[in-house]
């Protein structure tokens, strides 16, 4: 099962479009979106405009694969539970954001292992269509110790 | 160590991941936690505020008001924040009563500072980027990131 995201704060059409164009020449596969509020309705898989953190827990520990717009949240989760996360950013320039950090997101991570990051509908489908070779990343649940380490000296100092 | 109070603060989805990330740290301390949706790990000490960003003066009006009670009547002796809106009150606010202050600049801003990152700037003690690239002399500094 694939789990889409984008987030809450703002749709994200030109996303979901893509998704469900590939589901709908993809029927054997599952799908479900968290889309938010967006104009676009998928008419190939099911979604809904937002999930509470369980229900969110739940479809996410379901799917296989997560697709996720470039946010930190989601790429940061598929790591730790080792899920390949398969990622589009959102374009200011097309108004899907207020800037472009996603896009930074995107060219800053390309090299992670276990996130996939995909610039456009070509390289969005041709990556889906590659499924199986995906694989998930690994990611321990807390910072690293150079952080952890001046956090705690500055708090005690 | 126990007795130093840390107020944790950051708007829902990644900057309250990357701020729950410090919990080995934080959870030395007596922290209590503020954000605009709860998310498991950050215990019984929550306070919720409301959801507001740059675009929505009479939210963020709301927000500061809320933020400035939580600083009054929880009196911490350190502020953390990973952003947003909700951080930058509560780092300006905790800076004017005396308390330490830590902004951690998301790791998303790789190329620069979030807006509320730059703004915070001027009352954080600490002032974090999680991108040596973005470190400078007058601007934050780079001690690790959250990853």
């Amino acid at each position: 099962m694939i789990f889409l995201t984008v987030g809450t704060q703002l749709p994200f059409d030109r996303f979901v479009e893509i998704v469900d164009n590939f589901a709908a020449t993809h029927p054997e596969i599952e799908i479900f979106g968290q889309i938010g509020e967006g104009s676009y309705q998928p008419k190939h898989f099911e979604y809904c405009a937002f999930l509470d953190e369980h229900a969110y827990k739940a479809q996410f520990d379901k799917a296989s694969l997560i697709l996720a717009h470039a946010a930190m949240g989601s790429i940061i989760t598929s790591l730790i539970e080792s899920k390949p996360v398969v990622v589009f950013p959102r374009r200011a320039s097309l108004g899907e954001h207020r800037n472009e950090h996603q896009l930074a997101t995107c060219k800053n991570f390309e090299s992670l292992d276990g996130c996939y990051v995909t610039y456009d509908k070509a390289q969005l489908l041709s990556t889906l269509d590659d499924v199986t070779n995906l694989h998930g990343g690994h990611l321990g649940l807390y910072a690293n110790q150079e952080l952890l380490n001046s956090i705690e000296k500055f708090i005690l100092a | 160590m126990k007795n130093k109070k840390i107020l944790a603060v950051a708007s829902q989805g990644g900057h309250l991941i990357q701020l729950l990330r410090l919990k080995p740290v934080l959870d030395r301390f007596d922290t209590s936690y503020v954000s605009n949706q709860y998310r498991e790990g950050m215990g019984k000490d929550f306070s919720l505020v409301t959801d507001a960003n740059g675009d929505e003066k009479l939210k963020l009006i709301l927000l500061f008001l809320q933020m400035s009670w939580l600083i009054i009547t929880k009196r911490p002796d350190v502020v953390i924040s990973s952003g947003a809106a909700p951080g930058f009150f509560a780092v300006m606010l905790g800076k004017l009563i005396g308390a330490k202050t830590i902004w951690l600049d998301s790791i998303a801003n790789a190329e620069e500072l979030s807006l509320s990152g730059k703004k915070a700037g001027t009352f954080a003690d600490l002032w974090l980027t999680q991108w040596p690239n973005l470190a400078s002399p007058a601007g934050p500094k780079y001690q690790g990131r959250v990853l």
